[in-house]
């Protein structure tokens, strides 16, 4: 293999991942990208409310980037860096204005210009939105664009191929990596100059989510393992609506709520106006009257209503139920947009539509059931970046601290040369993400950070270098791995040893984790650890084994979900999702800090880092709770 | 798993039948599978249970289904099989349908097969690689100056922003394929898919830049007059995108790229 020229590797074929190949290869610099589908079907189709960025409507109501970055520390509960979300919001609007360019049909108003929704944690329009399915817009938007680099020759696509291994030289610098074709099975070393991981996140560590079946989080968990670090594991986000399915929990968008629908459960007030669970709460939502309604959220969070953050709807509901105001007594409320007008039911067609096909309930007519669901990890990859002071613009607080355009750290992990981008990098989001913030982290990730793998690269063009043998070691680690597994005459069903770690995490670690629970589901991991050794494949062939992908991949969601309770037992305080009752408040000493897992000889060690706030000091999160 | 053959909702026992092939060359062949019921499956649930339990009705261990799959919500399109003859997602398909229709039971099993527009790759995954090399065919893109900060894109009206959305709302899952009379498995018909796309790019003012490419790819063989006008696409389209309506409009669009080259000698 000669190599005279730079060349980087995308793994993921998401937002993120075709942000930066589209920038990467505009610069010049061919791609390989790989994913584990088309990229056009990766998961980012799934977002479906919208993009968040001041415009010009919300400039004069007094909004700005500041105070969209505000907004997104204040929602994130002040665990996030700060000079990356400053940089960030402030480049959102350009962002939308260059997916409008490449055709993104974004919805509109009656004089063309772009139209905007209201989103949670914020009470200014500044949401984009295209219908009810804005992450699929976006996403093929992108994908288009990588289509007519594709066509030019200057992104090569390695589709239905598995990320497996990071190949590090002897210094430890990312120079490719090992992967194997689903179909062929074939496992080879690609070599590149820089690594983006932009892998997504990791929700099939609780079983049933509302991501996709390929968001297992076993790329991260290689890298982990091949020693970058993990930040934040324990930050998983619960989105306080989905629909419960017996196969995944099928996401109702925060638009819902957007564009005015209302979540309520039957209640009836006793003799001193207080609310009790209504006798008789299982009957048809039609019957009870409005006074029978209880807006539980519109009543205790009157500036915000419907639209506070997510961690704080979904406890809510989560304890509403618990309370016993549950339909029907049972772990589910109502989220009701029938009273809408028609024009506003169209803009959610997308997704009144998925409703229907999925419970054959029409939404339009009567009220959804609706109950929360593991929705997005905010932790992930440990990054770096770089920053310099700004002169403020219009809006901005008094010190504006951003990041330097093209240094090659940006959004780098500990591992030289090894990038993550979008969901799988843990920054951005902190203790919990706002709606409509991840599509634009994404893409921001992949535009903005594209040129810093480009320079790394450009400076650092010496994978042709590469000892061949060391190359060969990681490809035959690869092939070793299969072929135990292959070899495993074990008993373990993977399939089964997976649903149990999806109940057990489910149960300890969602949205209420108290400390003994979490305690005895890390026993129960570790045990299943061991069970995984014993893991049996039903298909042994060395064609299109999906088998031996998902039991592999099972592996590394065993090490995650121990990655994620450590960090989880160890923080003992409440911040953004992370509730725990045994410690209900936020302590910033000793926990304004990032819990950074290291993955040492075998052992995952928790170790801490400090989180400065330079520009937004940290505050009670309330949002004006009566 | 039982060994009940009494198999309908009542019993609560389902059979499914699956079209298998191991590999690309290799000939097909099908094999039973029963599940207990449960109310609100849908066919991706049942794919899951026979993966977890690949066991067969004549009680045979066998290598577990591979199938085609990712979001789960019909809206990646991957999961599309022919479920009793129709062509479908087999997420957004529900047991519960298949079952009023009479289907479920050992003596009519719910039947799922690949599509045959395709080649198979193994069991239900297919091969739809052909679909997306369309797309670069018709240079399926905004072609932008670049990623630069250049200010936003062209003011649109919301009628025009709501016909490109209907069409964008493609998710490439080959329904319409499958279900024309006139798209082959070897042959040239690009088929709906294509022509929609055609017309989605063709309607943004930047996009339009390259329509007079596009309608070459149209005028040629495999083309827009290869459409039999069987309305069949838009049938069976999951998101009801207006198929037949695309496909008339890149006609008038193809015989008005025509004339004109006739008169003016260029395209």
């Amino acid at each position: 293999m000669s190599q005279t020229h730079p060349r980087v590797i995308v793994v993921g074929g998401g937002l993120a991942g075709l942000a930066a190949t589209f920038k990467i290869a505009e610069a010049g610099v061919p791609v390989d990208l790989f994913s584990m589908v088309p990229v056009k079907r990766s998961h980012s189709v799934c977002a479906q409310g919208g993009i968040n960025a001041c415009n010009k409507v919300a400039r004069q109501q007094g909004y700005s980037e500041w105070l969209h970055m505000d907004e997104t520390l204040y929602g994130g509960d002040f665990l996030q860096h700060q000079p990356p979300v400053y940089e960030m919001t402030h480049w959102a609007p350009r962002i939308i204005d260059l997916m409008d360019r490449i055709g993104v049909p974004f919805n509109r108003t009656a004089e063309g210009e772009r139209d905007l929704r209201l989103f949670g944690g914020s009470l200014f329009k500044r949401t984009h939105f295209a219908g009810a399915s804005t992450g699929q817009q976006l996403l093929y938007g992108l994908d288009e664009q990588v289509r007519r680099y594709e066509a030019q020759d200057k992104v090569n696509k390695f589709e239905f191929w598995e990320f497996l291994w990071p190949i590090l030289d002897d210094e430890g610098h990312c120079k490719g990596i090992v992967a194997q074709d689903m179909r062929t099975m074939e496992i080879k070393p690609f070599l590149a100059d820089a690594v983006v991981m932009a892998t997504g996140g990791n929700g099939m560590v609780f079983g049933k989510s509302t991501m996709s079946v390929i968001c297992t989080g076993s790329a991260a968990t290689r890298c982990y393992q091949a020693g970058a670090w993990m930040g934040n594991p324990e930050f998983m986000q619960v989105h306080p609506t989905a629909i419960p399915g017996e196969d995944k929990c099928r996401l109702m968008s925060e638009s819902a709520r957007g564009e005015g629908g209302r979540v309520w459960v039957p209640g009836m007030k006793d003799s001193d106006g207080k609310w009790q669970p209504h006798p008789n709460s299982g009957r048809h939502p039609l019957e009870f009257p409005d006074s029978e309604r209880y807006y539980f959220l519109e009543e205790t969070y009157p500036a915000y209503g419907n639209l506070v953050p997510r961690d704080i709807a979904t406890r809510e509901i989560f304890w509403k139920c618990q309370e016993g105001f549950g339909v029907g007594g049972g772990r589910m409320v109502y989220l009701d947009v029938s009273h809408l007008p028609q024009a506003t039911k169209d803009k959610l067609k997308a997704i009144l539509e998925i409703y229907e096909k999925f419970t054959g309930e029409d939404p339009t007519e009567v009220p959804m059931k609706i109950f929360p669901a593991i929705h997005y990890s905010m932790g992930g990859l440990y990054t770096v970046y770089s920053e310099e002071e700004r002169e403020p613009v219009p809006g901005d607080g008094e010190k504006a601290i951003g990041m330097i355009p093209g240094d090659p750290s940006n959004m780098m992990t500990n591992v030289p040369g090894l990038y993550a981008f979008g969901e799988v990098n843990y920054q951005y989001h902190g203790g919990t993400r706002l709606g409509a913030n991840a599509l634009l982290n994404c893409i921001f990730d992949g535009l903005f950070c594209a040129s810093s793998v480009v320079n790394h690269a450009q400076a650092n063009a010496t994978a042709t270098d590469l000892d061949p043998a060391l190359v060969e070691r990681v490809v035959q680690q690869e092939k070793d791995k299969v072929q135990k597994l292959m070899d495993s005459k074990g008993t373990v069903n993977p399939y089964d040893l997976h649903r149990r770690l999806g109940e057990e995490m489910t149960d300890a670690c969602t949205v209420i984790r108290t400390e003994e629970r979490m305690i005895q589901a890390l026993e129960a991991v570790k045990s299943m650890q061991t069970e995984y050794e014993n893991v049996c494949l039903s298909d042994t062939g060395m064609w299109t084994n999906q088998n031996l992908s998902f039991t592999r991949a099972l592996g590394d969601m065993l090490i995650y979900a121990e990655a994620i309770l450590i960090a989880a037992i160890a923080r003992k305080e409440s911040r953004g999702s992370h509730y725990r009752p045994d410690y209900p408040d936020r302590i910033d000493d000793p926990f304004q800090k990032t819990s950074l897992m290291k993955f040492v000889d075998g052992k995952q060690v928790l170790e801490y880092e400090d989180v400065p706030t330079p520009m937004v000091p940290p505050r009670a999160r309330t949002y004006g709770k009566t | 798993m039982t060994a009940n053959n009494e198999t309908n909702a009542d019993t609560k026992i389902i059979r499914i039948r699956i079209k298998r092939q191991d590999t690309p060359d290799s000939q097909s062949y099908h094999q039973d599978f029963e599940l207990d019921y449960k109310p609100n499956l849908n066919v991706i649930s049942c794919l899951q249970a026979i993966a977890a339990r690949p066991v067969t009705v004549e009680n045979e261990d066998v290598t577990p289904v591979v199938w085609d799959c990712n979001c789960l919500e019909e809206v990646c399109g991957a999961c599309t099989v022919v479920i009793n003859g129709r062509v479908r997602q087999s997420c957004s398909t529900l047991v519960d349908a298949l079952i009023a229709e009479g289907t479920g039971t050992a003596s009519e099993p719910i039947l799922i097969e690949p599509m045959t527009k395709f080649p198979v790759v193994r069991d239900l995954f297919v091969d739809r690689t052909r679909m997306f090399e369309n797309l670069k065919k018709i240079s399926g893109w905004v072609p932008v100056d670049g990623s630069h900060d250049l200010g936003p894109g062209p003011v649109e009206s919301p009628e025009s922003q709501e016909e490109r959305y209907n069409l964008s709302r493609c998710m490439t899952c080959g329904c319409c394929l499958e279900a024309c009379p006139q798209f082959q498995f070897d042959g040239d018909f690009v088929g709906a898919q294509t022509i929609g796309q055609t017309l989605y790019f063709n309607e943004h003012k930047t996009g339009a830049v390259l329509k007079n490419e596009r309608l070459e790819v149209m005028e040629q063989v495999g083309g827009v007059s290869d459409c039999g006008n069987s309305q069949n696409c838009v049938k069976v389209c999951p998101k009801e995108i207006p198929l037949s309506e695309a496909i008339a409009k890149i006609g008038r669009q193809v015989t008005v790229h025509t004339v004109k080259q006739f008169f003016t000698g260029k395209s």
